[in-house]
């Protein structure tokens, strides 16, 4: 029996690295785009030239390298941050709720962040960085809220419901966020943009204030995979796997807000990134959580930053909201989702 | 004829046991006040009537539920002083009618029965693939074990998840009437393998909702009714037309399978 090939190492394992690497490929070369395309007058072939000049150390149109590091170097850092957390929420709200269509953006935990903000904002806060943890905590509040009403009797049994719940939530406080606007005018300018979703404008202190959260949450999803994993073949069966059913929801739920948190922080409220990478990661990684994860950094990262760069060139010289862009492309995949007979087996 | 549940020498060499167990789900008395025993290397299976609270009893047993009074002790030691993880490495459960996500393949969900044996310091190694490859051969699955759970007949599924349980390599597995939607042929090949976990050495109990196949299949019979224990022993010793009648309200004739020893329902017909 011992010179047996072993089964037990599995080749979907392969499969997924090799998915992985070439993602983060992708990912790169979106990385590039973003840094070689952008709104203003400085193409694609100037801002080649000064990047390989800057890399070999030669001399640089002052210009040229101003748009580069100061205005394209941190919307890069940050689509590939924002778009990697976004997907990473998702797919953790996806396990945990069972539900293929749980998305942040759908279901109220965008719209939590974006109302936190604006509330603040409204009340005299104005300092970035006060923002993020702000966000964090609006975050959380409105994943608590939606899943205390998918709790409610028969709701959690149906995928559709959830997103219905919420709807009605998101619908409730994108409302109230309107109306905070309304009665605020230094407000409403601040935050108008901000709203849709958008990476432009944004300084390199916006990234370094994302980085405690998203680290604190990256460490503990790495804590909280593998019970996670276990919770997909039942509550009672994870629980005899030796796992704490209860409180690795809860540490899901934390780590989501400050995913979710974070990024609205930074960017706004981005709808439909956590719905489709986790999609697209489950469709190459299969039924494990773990694989899924590791897939959504790269594929989420790239999605955002990718949607990022045609929204600069679609409507030059200005520019298209991201989250006018991202709409754009998720819902057709919600529809999908939804039409696909495998729904309710996540 | 039945036989005291507590007789002294059974419970000496009993790896799970528990004293005047009381659970309630809310003000309804579930058990109420039940001791019980089960003798190690063998095969006990429960019996009772719908809402006896025999699968209650099974949840106790592996701490879901909490138990309003008594004690319940592996190996001697309170379930309650034993960590999470210690517990799952010392009695495996299998729930009834469990679903895996789509996709997962025998060989994957065998690999989660060796979460228990993890930790961030021991991530999977040689010997968790030893171990999986050992149950995947107990359980007959090495031809499928790249197979997804779905495309496998009930049999074949069923005895993935207990293999599941067997890499979890704890003395006391217990089951969750594993042979529920199982036709004849395929409730018989979860029960022979039942029989050769047993024979290798571990202690199983399990639900069973038929009582035939618990008198073929059980070392130890345990009957309950009401959420007491009725009678406890091997079942060619306490399974009598007075017990049958007491647990389902049916009359019987009862006969001795030539072939096993075992008791034979034959007859079954409404009590009058």
């Amino acid at each position: 029996m011992s010179e047996r090939p072993r089964i037990a190492t599995d080749t979907r394992e392969r499969r997924v690295g090799l998915w992985f690497g070439l993602l983060c490929g992708v990912t790169l070369i979106v990385c590039t785009a973003s840094l070689l395309f952008g709104a203003g007058a400085i193409g694609p072939a100037q801002s080649l030239d000064t990047l390989l000049r800057a890399l070999t150390g030669r001399m640089t149109d002052d210009n040229a390298w101003f748009a580069i590091e100061s205005l394209r170097a941190p919307r890069t850092a940050i689509g590939v941050l924002v778009g990697a957390a976004l997907a990473v929420a998702g797919a953790l709200l996806q396990a945990v709720t069972r539900n293929p269509l749980a998305e942040p953006g759908l279901l109220g935990v965008s719209g939590g962040a974006t109302f936190a903000v604006a509330i603040a904002i409204a009340l005299g806060a104005d300092a970035a960085t006060l923002r993020v943890p702000v966000a964090q905590f609006g975050a959380l509040a409105g994943c608590l809220a939606v899943l205390a009403a998918s709790r409610v009797r028969g709701a959690g049994e149906d995928p559709v419901r959830l997103v219905l719940a919420g709807a009605v939530l998101s619908g409730l406080l994108y409302a109230l966020t309107s109306l905070v606007l309304l009665f605020d005018e230094r407000t409403a300018d601040e935050i108008r943009f901000w709203v849709v979703g958008s990476f432009a404008g944004r300084r390199p202190a916006d990234v370094i204030a994302l980085l405690p959260g998203l680290g604190v949450a990256g460490l503990m999803v790495i804590g909280i995979a593998r019970p996670l994993a276990a919770l997909a073949l039942g509550e009672h069966v994870a629980s005899g796997l030796g796992h704490r059913p209860r409180l690795v929801r809860l540490l899901v739920v934390v780590a989501v807000a400050l995913l979710v948190g974070s990024a609205t922080a930074i960017a706004g409220p981005i709808a439909f990134i956590g719905l489709v990478a986790p999609f697209v990661a489950r469709a190459l990684a299969g039924p494990d959580v773990r694989a899924t994860l590791w897939l959504c950094l790269p594929i989420g990262a790239a999605l955002t930053l990718g949607a990022d760069v045609v929204s600069r060139l679609v409507v030059r010289p200005s520019e298209l909201p991201l989250g006018v862009l991202t709409a754009l492309i998720g819902a057709p995949v919600l529809v999908a989702v939804v039409r696909s007979r495998r729904l309710p087996t996540l | 004829m039945t036989v005291p549940f507590d007789a002294p020498p059974l419970s000496l060499t009993s790896p799970l046991q528990a004293e005047k167990l009381c659970v309630t789900y809310g003000r309804r008395p579930v058990l109420s006040g039940l001791d019980i025993a089960f003798p190690r290397d063998q095969v006990t299976a429960i019996v009772g009537p719908n809402g006896c609270g025999k699968s209650t009893l099974l949840s106790a047993l592996a701490r879901l539920h909490t138990p309003q009074a008594g004690r319940i002790a592996l190996e001697g030691r309170d379930i309650r002083s034993y960590g999470a993880r210690e517990l799952a490495r010392a009695l495996a459960l299998l729930p009834q009618s469990v679903t895996a996500p789509e996709g997962l393949t025998a060989a994957e969900l065998i690999r989660f029965g060796r979460q228990p044996h993890q930790s961030w310091l021991r991530q999977w190694s040689a010997e968790d693939g030893a171990v999986v490859d050992a149950a995947l051969a107990a359980a007959d699955l090495q031809a499928l074990a790249h197979r997804p759970l779905e495309a496998m007949s009930g049999g074949q599924r069923q005895r993935a998840w207990i293999a599941m349980a067997i890499a979890q390599q704890t003395p006391v597995l217990l089951l969750d009437e594993p042979t529920t939607a199982l036709d004849l042929g395929h409730a018989i090949e979860v029960f022979e393998l039942v029989r050769d976990l047993a024979a290798e050495g571990k202690t199983v109990v399990m639900v069973l909702h038929d009582l035939g196949n618990a008198c073929r299949y059980a070392d130890h019979l345990v009957a309950m009714r009401d959420g007491c224990v009725v009678a406890a022993g091997p079942p060619s010793e306490i399974v009598s037309r007075e017990l049958v009648r007491e647990l389902y309200g049916v009359d019987c004739t009862l006969v001795t399978d030539t072939d096993t020893g075992a008791p034979l329902l034959a007859n079954v017909r409404r009590a009058r």
